[in-house]
């Protein structure tokens, strides 16, 4: 029997009338994830084009796909890097059994991923079963479907998160984005701020010392590294370069930081892929980059002596921190960005601006990208607001 | 000058009444079903704190102030404890004379404002200004400053949430969380995105 036939032959059960006809949203969760629903739309309006909400949200998970690869081997490599540097002959917990197998060498490439994936998974499979509870807790009360969303969502929070996070935490920062984030609104398309951010905003408020800090970026209790853009922080270009971080090494992404935020090229793979299949706005991205540069280039005239982010170059903003991610597959989400074309261009600069502005004045917070998002995101229905009123304006002059 | 733009900026985003302090919540929350009105609220909130917060200023530093009778030979007097009081006063009578002066000589304008004038005469986001203004000793060209920041402050994030929530039309809320609920929630929200300003010295 194929999958299909026994998907068919429970349906009706799941179906009105059925027996466990209250859990329909599950089966029509599992159904739509494997086959593509035959649904088409009724009535009046008619969009002629093939695209879906399965298929965008499909597109976006396989754009993480070097993301997720540089986040397992990254996290494997720096951690075996800092037990060579503490002296460690193994590691100190269960993660020591699998580890038999391929030792903790720097240079073995499966000793990297495996020791990545070690770190990766666990988050990975809380995050997908906490939030799989919530969803499908409110899809089974509310009656509406568990779509794709979903899996977008938990894989993007795993991606931004500390290889060290505690897992409990991990668990309520999920719960809190998909709850508050997004549920209470409705669900997949009816919130108004980023899930994944919004969740992950909630633990840097509330645990600060677990998502924040230089112990938390290396995935090795007790060994403190700090990321590039702590370093310059503190001291500058300079301290990054003392700390024999080049661009190129950080452009590639062998660096500490969050699971998949490290690797620029990893996740510029992934937008030519979002770019090419118009899953992603390019107006976002363009827009997000070039706020970025010009505010980097503003602070690069102004200058300061006692603040030594002022002079860091736009191209060092583009590798360090979680600027490239967040401007790739936070920014861009289609939900809580600006929705015409124009209010795209804004609301990206908007994001590159407040990013760079936050990173730069604000000495309470290195990274920026996370808050300048969910800011700009609030922004977002009034920024359309104004330029449909503007358009309405311009279209009443010209035929007037 | 700096200094006036960074008390600006501080007032504005850093310490915004609205979202930092949570002042001004009933007409905050009743008044942003619109972005149109919003605005309309939120530009007669700015142009009340551009009065009352300097007008205020004037008073006290003239008159209640320690010592600030001295000009009439009074010494050894302090009247700051009626400051809550005289402010109450001063901005429910300005609010008077300006609405009968738009109503007077800019009909337009009255007209747009509306019913906002009166009602914000009890709005604690202007007792509050006048009151801030007070305890950070601001001067005269401070006060003026921080009576448009603080102004300009309130009427964005009342227009930022009247956008958020004419979204949130669309959206598919639970029947419990309907109205207040949601927009509660959503302020909290809010709040979480203006935290990026939070820690930044000025």
């Amino acid at each position: 029997m194929s999958p299909r036939e026994i998907l068919d032959s429970m349906e009706p059960y799941f179906t009105k009338g059925g027996r466990f006809e209250k859990y329909y949203g599950l089966y029509e969760m599992v159904d739509t994830f494997i086959y593509t629903p035959a649904d088409v739309t009724r009535g009046t309006t008619h969009v002629r084009d093939g695209n879906d909400l399965k298929r965008t949200m499909t597109f976006v998970v396989i754009a993480t796909f070097f993301c997720i690869l540089m986040a397992l081997y990254n996290t494997g490599y720096q951690a075996n890097l800092a037990m060579a540097n503490m002296g460690l002959e193994q590691a100190q917990d269960w993660r020591r059994i699998p580890m038999m197998i391929f030792g903790y060498n720097t240079a073995n490439p499966f000793s990297n991923l495996v020791h990545g994936a070690l770190y990766f998974l666990p988050i990975y499979i809380v995050t997908l079963a906490v939030g799989g509870v919530w969803e499908v807790l409110f899809a089974t009360v509310r009656g509406h479907e568990v779509n794709e969303g979903f899996l977008v969502s938990s894989m993007l929070y795993t991606l931004i998160m500390p290889p060290d996070m505690p897992l409990w935490q991990v668990a309520l920062g999920i719960s809190f984005g998909i709850v508050i984030g997004k549920e209470v609104f409705g669900g997949t398309g009816k919130n108004f701020l980023n899930p994944a951010l919004t969740g992950r905003a909630f633990l840097y408020f509330a645990y600060p010392a677990s998502i924040s800090g230089d112990a938390v970026w290396v995935a090795v209790d007790g060994y403190t590294a700090a990321t590039p853009l702590g370093l310059a922080a503190n001291g500058g270009l300079d301290a990054v370069y003392a700390a024999n971080y080049s661009w190129m090494q950080s452009f590639f992404g062998f660096e500490p930081g969050c699971l998949g935020e490290t690797s620029t090229l990893a996740i510029f793979i992934g937008a030519a892929f979002l770019l090419y299949t118009k899953v992603a706005s390019y107006r976002i991205m363009g827009g997000v980059f070039a706020g970025m540069v010009a505010t980097s280039l503003l602070f690069n005239v102004i200058g300061s002596d006692t603040n030594h982010m002022f002079a860091i170059p736009w191209y060092w903003h583009l590798t360090m921190g979680g600027f490239a991610f967040g401007m790739v597959y936070m920014a861009t989400d289609p939900v809580s960005a600006a929705m015409t074309d124009t209010g795209r261009w804004i609301f990206g600069a908007l994001v590159g601006t407040m990013t760079v502005l936050i990173r730069v004045v604000n000495p309470a917070f290195p990274e920026g990208i996370m808050l300048a998002i969910l800011f700009s995101n609030m922004f977002a229905p009034t920024i359309d607001y104004f330029v449909i009123q503007a358009n309405i304006r311009r279209r009443v002059k010209r035929h007037a | 000058m700096e200094a006036y733009i960074s008390l600006f900026i501080k007032a504005v985003f850093i310490e915004n009444l609205a979202l930092s302090f949570f002042l001004g919540m009933c007409t905050f929350i009743a008044v942003s079903k619109k972005i149109s009105t919003a605005m309309g609220l939120g530009i007669a909130v700015m142009m009340v704190q551009i009065i009352t917060v300097p007008a205020n200023n004037l008073i006290y530093h003239a008159l209640l102030k320690e010592d600030a009778l001295s000009w009439m030979g009074v010494k050894g007097v302090d009247l700051s404890f009626l400051a809550l009081l005289s402010c109450i006063g001063v901005i429910a009578a300005l609010v008077q004379i300006l609405e009968m002066i738009l109503d007077k000589f800019f009909p337009a304008l009255y007209h747009a404002l509306g019913i906002f004038l009166p009602l914000i005469t009890v709005n604690c986001a202007i007792l509050a200004g006048s009151l801030f203004m007070i305890e950070r000793d601001y001067n005269f060209p401070e006060s003026v400053t921080y009576g448009v920041g603080s102004g300009f402050g309130w009427a964005l994030a009342i227009t930022v949430m009247a956008g958020v929530r004419e979204k949130l039309k669309y959206s598919d809320i639970p029947a419990a969380l309907q109205g207040l609920g949601i927009t509660f929630i959503t302020a909290g929200l809010m709040s979480l995105g203006f935290m990026a300003f939070s820690g930044i010295q000025l």
